[in-house]
């Protein structure tokens, strides 16, 4: 079966996305890198914290990659879980809050 | 869990090892494919620096039967180094004052029964002495209660085997109730002044995943199980030394069986490090098996691949010829020389 969107294989082409535009490609790989270096977080902190962003944009790459470096750099299982459990409450958060929107709008025009 | 041997399993046989390592795969055509990296560095054939440690395996028994273990060591392991095998070990060390250090592996060494004579012996030539301890051995059996005591007083450097500070990884790798007794032991080896700087007694930790991948930053792990093992136990330590897994033994059965094997062959070898390679332990470090056999390393006698030279047993030492030899290498090398590299004394970068 060849005729998927997505192809585990292409995480490891990641980096060819330079071969389209060097200059731009370049930059934002070393930028990338230099993000989750250590610093004010350690690279583990911001590992889990991609996982959970990786979730939240639901992008099947960044969720392999960073299950396996969560996991990798010593987060348990249920430490990983409750970083997805917060996106997923982000996310259900930010479709609820509109609600108020939907309210607001319902009272306003309601007699 | 049984070991490969006790099985049956055709991987006890370090050919059949060898055979699947060098079987080509889509992603990683593996014959010759080490060669060429280190080719590639400038680094073929891969030869000896003066040689400083002699790695002893005084044989495969061990109480415990780990699943990531390279040696398939367990209960059943009859496998011993005898006295005279230690003698001729002993007759070399005396004619190779370069060498300064010894490196007792195994198994379990403790279960060798001549191995507080073998430690006792190359103290008095007034070498290093490095014990890689399970550190449930202490808590086997009564009469090994007082090994605390006689490391301390042979000054024996501890290298000890903890995959994780949690229970749940560590156990998941190394057979359920291991944290608690490793924990157990590690405050006995604290109680004789063992990780205390003052004591100047060395107690080094061993890191090694708990899965198909290879160790975090060997400085962050050492950070975190430092302030843990502190916090939760009260327990000291000198550092800690964080190992990727060889595949092969019980490691090669665990990825073969789980889906794994490709994968991680083809992190290993993207993760290829010049630098690591330069300096893989194989080069300074000679490996005796549990019935003299002259290895590279370690993981070399595993595979039963003897030293390339006519000097293949510790009866037939020429130093002149060994170090006149190429080492030997295979597509598992790639554990050493993935990343921040690999060794018996941690990263080696």
């Amino acid at each position: 079966m060849n005729n998927h969107y997505y192809h585990s294989d292409d995480l490891q082409k990641f980096g060819e996305i330079s071969e389209f535009q060097q200059d731009l490609g370049k930059r934002f790989f070393d930028w990338y890198q230099a993000v989750f270096q250590d610093s004010a977080l350690t690279a583990k902190e911001k590992s889990l914290i991609a996982l959970a962003v990786a979730h939240a944009v639901q992008c099947p790459y960044c969720i392999d990659a960073y299950s396996s470096d969560a996991y990798e750099k010593g987060w348990s299982e249920s430490q990983m879980m409750e970083a997805v459990h917060v996106a997923g409450a982000i996310r259900g958060g930010a479709s609820l809050v509109h609600g108020v929107q939907m309210m607001n709008r319902v009272k306003g025009m309601s007699m | 869990m049984k070991t490969l041997k006790a099985s049956g399993n055709a991987l006890s046989d370090g050919a059949r090892q060898l055979e699947i390592l060098e079987q080509s795969h889509p992603h990683f055509p593996q014959a010759g494919v080490f060669q060429s990296k280190l080719r590639e560095s400038g680094l073929f054939p891969l030869t000896p620096i003066p040689m400083e440690i002699l790695q002893i395996n005084v044989g495969k028994m061990c109480n415990q039967v780990c699943k990531h273990c390279h040696v398939d060591a367990g209960p059943d392991r009859k496998e011993i180094m005898t006295r005279d095998t230690m003698g001729a070990c002993l007759s070399v060390l005396q004619a190779m004052p370069a060498i300064k250090c010894v490196d007792i592996t195994g198994g379990a060494p403790e279960l060798n029964p001549d191995f507080r004579w073998l430690v006792n012996q190359v103290r008095e030539m007034g070498k290093k002495v490095i014990v890689r301890c399970n550190l449930t051995i202490i808590l086997a059996n009564a009469k090994f209660r007082d090994l605390p005591e006689f490391y301390r007083e042979n000054e024996v450097e501890l290298i000890c085997s903890l995959p994780f500070y949690s229970k749940d990884r560590t156990d998941r790798q190394r057979g359920e109730g291991v944290f608690e007794k490793s924990i157990e032991a590690l405050k006995l080896l604290n109680e004789v002044g063992y990780g205390k700087r003052e004591s100047g007694l060395v107690l080094n930790l061993v890191y090694n995943p708990a899965g198909a991948f290879l160790p975090a930053s060997q400085s962050s792990l050492e950070r975190e199980y430092r302030e843990l093992l502190l916090t939760r136990y009260g327990i000291d330590f000198t550092h800690l030394f964080a190992l990727a897994n060889v595949p092969i033994g019980r490691f090669l059965d665990f990825l073969l069986a789980s889906g794994n094997y490709e994968r991680y062959m083809e992190k290993l070898i993207s993760a290829f490090n010049p630098d690591a390679a330069a300096r893989v332990m194989c080069r300074n470090t000679l490996s005796v098996g549990w019935d003299g056999t002259l290895y590279d390393c370690d993981f070399n006698q595993m595979l039963d691949l003897p030293v390339s030279a006519n000097s293949r047993h510790i009866s037939e030492w020429s130093e002149q010829i060994l170090q006149g030899r190429n080492i030997v290498v295979k597509p598992h090398c790639f554990a050493c020389t993935a990343g921040a590299g690999s060794s018996c004394g941690g990263a080696i970068t």
